[in-house]
């Protein structure tokens, strides 16, 4: 432990605490939200009448709950513990850093509120109305403040890899989220964009698909450069690798977000550009999961008794499927069957709930023994059940909505001899049932875990000091 | 004075040639050592307080 260390440096753990137990506690509270509404698409009458339990009010509330509350608490937890670790000092600006905590958590709590009670802007992954928005760049700038404050302060010579990443993914989600959030306000909670029409469905899905690709993507990559070595015991692969990796990343995601806009008012040639950017990406995106996986070469044994380093190995082997799912989905004439149905939500899943979540997961079972000063979390074992239940969790998610996605893509273009439709929409809904009821049991299965987990880090915060030993592998 | 498609054309070439450029760069012999050090740099403090075992990865 550091703390015991008496030539280290003075960090602040406190923000990097808090925000690791509120990774935990909006997993929970996330994940159960996306239970529930898959569970009212199985009984639609689990909306009880009720419009703030609706369907359209609590989808945006589950994605704003995983994308915002658990993965970006991930994030800023993640961040501020490496850009200290790596630059050997403490956090830049003072107490700015804990308003970055107090702010963002209150940014989710007005997102409850508001969300169920059906204020909304309507588009997705920027639902939330003006002033809520106001609030989320003054904490985003708060936290560039804070990270670059530390970067510049630093007292190593060189800026390690992941810093980059998470350097990347905090400048970016700025730009993105004061572009795509420009609007012309008509009363406190309602507001109009300033774009119109085809541009403002540009604007949303370059601001859509960059916050998959440099919230959910740069930003965990920065997460996966500190936490698979660290917790392998290895450096990384090839370091010169991740540095072409992070060049080719960013400047290629960019560009991918017309593939959201295919066959729709957005011209042709958008189009074509967005699909040829998204197949290109492929390349960096497996140089990024390579060189994570290959950290193991030589220590693939420690897969064996090494739970958490499960989590973050298999979060990257979903990572490779998703990055190859992806590209081969942004081809138009794949789009054309893909498109709107269940096979894009288990596209998502299987990157949010493989690779996003599990390897948040492993990097905060390798933080809060750190943090709470043990060498070990309270209990190994409820890690690897944890993890065998997120894994078959994802595994029965992802299938059923493939089958499901293929299926319905399949029902709704068949036609007749005569040109007339083979099935209506309700038919195709009815053939989905069942794989919705898997994909519910998988659900049920994560949030399990994460209640399971959420236990699991009470004990270790707890348990006396240093009580908890690091047990020692032969 | 050169018309909006060739520039593009040009604008293309330019990043593609700074790609090679940061291939180069970071695949340069001469910087084998300086990123080996930062890739071992996150072991640092553990180093301090016990004999560290990690092993160098050499297959790179």
């Amino acid at each position: 432990m550091t703390q015991n260390d008496s030539s280290a440096v003075d960090y602040n753990y406190d923000v990097v605490r808090q925000f690791t137990v509120m990774t935990v506690i909006w997993g929970i509270v996330g994940t159960l939200l996306g239970v529930i509404i898959a569970a009212q698409l199985i009984w639609p009458a689990l909306n009880f009448d009720t419009p703030w339990l609706t369907y359209s009010r609590l989808r945006p509330l589950h994605t704003n709950a995983v994308i915002f509350a658990f993965g970006t608490s991930a994030l800023f937890a993640t961040s501020y513990y490496v850009v200290q670790r790596t630059c050997k000092t403490s956090l830049f600006g003072g107490s700015l850093a804990a308003f970055t905590f107090w702010g963002w958590q209150l940014v989710i709590v007005l997102a409850i509120i508001t969300l169920p009670l059906g204020y909304t802007s309507s588009k997705e992954y920027a639902e939330l109305e003006w002033p809520i928005d106001i609030l989320i760049a003054v904490v985003w700038v708060s936290y560039i403040i804070v990270f670059f404050g530390t970067l510049i302060k630093r007292k190593t010579s060189h800026i390690y890899v992941a810093n980059w990443f998470f350097g990347g993914f905090i400048l970016t989600v700025a730009v993105l989220h004061i572009g795509n959030s420009m609007v012309i306000p008509v009363s406190m909670l309602k507001s109009y964009s300033i774009y119109s029409g085809a541009i403002d469905a540009m604007m949303q899905w370059w601001y859509g698909h960059n916050a998959v690709g440099f919230l959910l993507t740069a930003g965990f990559l920065g997460m996966m450069y500190y936490f698979v070595p660290k917790q392998a015991e290895r450096p990384i692969y090839s370091y010169r690798l991740s540095i072409v990796h992070f060049w080719a990343l960013v400047s290629l995601y960019i560009w991918a977000g017309p593939h959201h806009l295919h066959y729709t008012a957005l011209p042709d040639w958008a189009q074509s550009v967005g699909m040829v950017m998204s197949i290109v990406l492929f390349l960096p995106s497996w140089g990024g999961m390579i060189n994570g996986i290959m950290t193991l070469s030589g220590a693939w044994h420690k897969l064996r008794y090494d739970p958490i380093l499960r989590f973050l190995i298999v979060s990257l082997s979903f990572y490779g499927m998703s990055t190859f799912e992806g590209p081969m989905m942004a081809i138009k004439s794949v789009n054309a069957l893909s498109h709107y149905t269940d096979w894009t939500i288990g596209h998502v899943h299987s990157g949010a709930l493989g690779w996003v979540a599990m390897i948040s997961i492993g990097a905060m079972y390798h933080l809060i023994p750190v943090l709470f000063n043990q060498g070990r979390m309270y209990s190994i074992k409820l890690i690897n059940v944890h993890f065998w239940m997120h894994t078959a969790g994802v595994v029965l998610y992802i299938v059923a909505m493939w089958i499901s996605g293929v299926m319905q893509g399949l029902m709704w273009r068949a036609v007749n001899t005569d040109g007339t439709l083979t099935y209506s929409f309700v038919e195709s809904l009815t053939a989905s049932y069942p794989f919705y009821i898997i994909r519910f049991l998988g659900g049920v299965l994560v949030v399990a875990g994460f209640i399971l987990m959420a236990y699991n880090m009470f004990k270790t915060i707890y348990a006396e000091d240093n009580s908890l030993k690091r047990v020692e592998q032969a | 004075m050169m018309d909006y498609g060739t520039l593009r054309g040009v604008i293309a070439l330019l990043i593609l040639a700074l790609f090679i450029i940061i291939v180069i760069w970071s695949y340069n012999k001469k910087r084998k050592s300086t990123f080996d050090k930062a890739a071992n740099s996150i072991f640092e403090e553990d180093r301090k307080k016990e004999n560290n075992k990690q092993e160098t990865n050499n297959n790179v």
